[in-house]
């Protein structure tokens, strides 16, 4: 039970991580293989986030001054964070707009169709 | 078969990962770097909020060419839509107009929004938030709008040239210190104010506003693009 309590932040990202690879995997539709890759930018971005934790800490924020710098978290994966979910809001954008244009050309989303993707 | 093989590759790396993790427990890691921007971010930038001062102080420059990555995002999004947009026949969609409740709440939350996004990046260097997170607030704003009463639109030259003016804002901020304040781009050549309060922090909350506005007409040009496609 305590390795499941002093864990759960990694099993959850990394649950995350590989839910989204294996839906990038096996699915044959382009909406869910960007679902899948939308997961797993979810995931990596809960794993930084869960590296940098401290037990018990607080926000890297000094609201007043007596605020403690001591039990602050670690800043620098919250600021590289703060970055991928804006790229990964952009590449979410940019890979429906190829989507929408896909099925437009092929009349399909399903992979197994469109003969230049197939694998 | 694919999905056999697909399953004993996630085994693989699954393994690998809880090989590797097994040695740094959770909860207890903090780097070198992370206790200096800790101990000295309030002294170097004048920010209280250390994220703010890690992404717009001291990695300022990372922060551009992030905001650049966007921009080219949006204009490849553009592009990729109106590529064989001329040669399809132009039809008309019927939209059923929205019911009154609904136009007239989403009406009303519009401002309230917009005027709690342009809270969020113009206190990004006091409180959590900061321009990328106003920015998106200010999107989901137009994208509500957009949904509720579907005959409005933002012109798409307001939305240029803001994201423009903006950008250069940064641009020439960065430049302005390389030239009055210090040895390197983007440094500090404002005074950097007492700690918590809304004139503090030098050039930070110049830089979070310009990106509060840029990645907040960003996001609506994309939205606004992907509305204009699917109709």
């Amino acid at each position: 039970m305590s390795f499941l309590q002093n864990n759960i932040y990694y099993i959850g990202a990394f649950g995350l991580i590989l839910i989204g690879l294996l839906i990038v995997l096996v699915k044959h539709n382009l909406i869910k293989v960007i679902i899948g890759l939308s997961i797993m930018d979810t995931g990596i971005n809960l794993f930084l986030i869960a590296i940098g934790y401290l037990r018990n800490g607080t926000a890297p924020i000094f609201s007043s001054p007596e605020v403690e710098s001591v039990l602050m978290v670690d800043p620098v994966p919250q600021a590289l964070v703060l970055t991928a979910i804006v790229i990964g809001v952009a590449v979410l954008a940019l890979a429906l707009s190829l989507a929408i244009r896909l099925y437009k050309h092929f009349g399909t989303l399903d992979l197994r169709k469109i003969k230049e993707l197939k694998w | 078969m694919r999905s056999v093989f697909s399953l004993i590759l996630l085994v693989v790396i699954g393994a690998g990962v809880v090989f590797t993790l097994s040695s740094i427990p959770f909860g207890s890691t903090s780097s070198d770097v992370g206790e200096y921007y800790i101990d000295s971010g309030r002294a170097d930038t004048g920010a209280t909020n250390i994220v703010t001062s890690v992404v717009v102080g001291y990695r300022a420059f990372d922060t551009l060419g992030e905001v650049t990555v966007l921009f080219v995002a949006a204009i490849g999004l553009g592009a990729i839509l109106a590529a064989g947009r001329e040669n399809e026949e132009k039809k008309k969609a019927e939209w059923e107009p929205a019911s009154l409740v609904l136009y007239t709440g989403c009406r009303f939350l519009f401002p309230l929004i917009l005027l709690f996004g342009a809270y969020v990046f113009i206190h990004g260097h006091l409180t959590p938030g900061g321009g990328f997170q106003g920015g998106a607030i200010i999107a989901s704003a137009f994208l509500m709008v957009y949904l509720g009463c579907r005959k409005k639109r933002i012109s798409k030259t307001w939305a240029r040239n803001t994201e423009s003016i903006s950008g250069l804002v940064f641009v020439v901020t960065g430049l302005t210190g390389l030239a009055v304040g210090g040895h390197y781009f983007l440094s500090n050549f404002l005074p950097e104010g007492t700690l918590n309060t809304l004139f503090s922090a030098g050039i930070i909350p110049i830089i979070y506003i310009a990106i509060g506005l840029k990645v907040g007409s960003e996001l609506t040009g994309v939205i606004d693009d992907l509305i204009e496609e699917s109709e």
